[in-house]
């Protein structure tokens, strides 16, 4: 395969040796792909990662305009099938579960877990029942409804921000501001109350 | 619903790792491919580009996408 430099690539990609171009671009992807999934996709390696560089080529045709040029085009060409990669496996492996799945709406509070996880010293499980009962109220009385669902079903549930921002019919980045500001709120509420995160921390510290 | 020890802790350390600046995924995604060529390069882009290393150690979609890039650039380069 020929080598090309970012500017070679834009004009073949673009011009009358399209054809061509495809072609190694998708040979440098598939290479790069398969081995760095491959600890991740156990089942049908090949087929997956010819389908999401198929996609990937796609895309990188229709936004290659939005190449800065900041890095050799095969690394940016890469980045957008890495991302077009795990925007469908993230899909396929959360398809069947809902955020009400992750965060049942039962009797609406709180249940913190830590009386139920009794501490070999007692001082420090009644701190931790405290702090536990405010961030509980944190949640419930200083971030909005949309604020705590997403915040605990990426905290809690492990669901990843673009599967929850789909979720709630919003995009990853919206999301991660409305996240953004939910933290910021959480942190200046401690300091209100003359608590740093640290301290919080060190008082769940195991033990 | 249940309030578990452990997401109290994700959820002070990332209050924690607050900071009234941050990129969103999407300017981090818009950086990646040069942070990604500093770090394969030895560059320390931690340095260079100290939001976009913030908003890896923060986010784990974005932390798991970089991982798997890095490994795929790799996987080319030897």
């Amino acid at each position: 395969m020929q080598t090309r430099t970012n500017e070679e690539w834009l004009n073949d990609l673009r011009g009358q040796n399209q054809d061509q171009a495809i072609e190694d671009l998708r040979s440098v992807l598939k290479r790069g792909l398969t081995f760095a999934l491959s600890s991740r996709i156990k089942t049908d390696l090949e087929a997956q990662v010819d389908d999401f560089i198929q996609d990937a080529i796609l895309r990188i045709l229709d936004k290659m305009d939005t190449f800065r040029g900041e890095s050799q085009f095969t690394t940016w060409a890469q980045k957008v099938a890495v991302r077009v990669a795990f925007t469908e496996l993230r899909r396929q492996r959360w398809k069947d579960i809902s955020l009400e799945d992750l965060i049942p709406e039962d009797s609406g509070d709180f249940t913190p877990l830590v009386l139920a996880d009794p501490s070999p010293d007692p001082e420090k499980q009644a701190t931790q029942t405290l702090l536990s009962e405010m961030i509980e109220t944190m949640l419930n009385e200083d971030l909005t409804e949309r604020q705590r669902t997403a915040l605990l079903a990426i905290l809690q549930g492990g669901m990843p921000i673009e599967e929850v921002a789909r979720r709630m019919d919003t995009n990853r980045n919206a999301l991660y501001k409305l996240l953004h500001d939910a933290r910021k709120q959480m942190r200046n509420r401690l300091l209100e109350k003359g608590l740093t995160p640290e301290e919080v921390l060190e008082a769940f510290e195991s033990g | 619903m249940e309030l578990s020890k452990e997401t109290i802790r994700k959820m002070i350390e990332s209050v924690k790792m607050t900071r009234d600046e941050e990129l969103t995924c999407g300017h981090c995604y818009d950086e990646l491919d040069r942070f990604i060529e500093m770090k394969l390069n030895d560059k320390h882009p931690e340095e260079a580009l100290p939001l976009v290393q913030e908003h890896l150690d923060r986010c784990p979609a974005c932390r798991e996408e970089y991982e798997v890039l890095l490994e795929a650039l790799k996987s080319m380069t030897e």
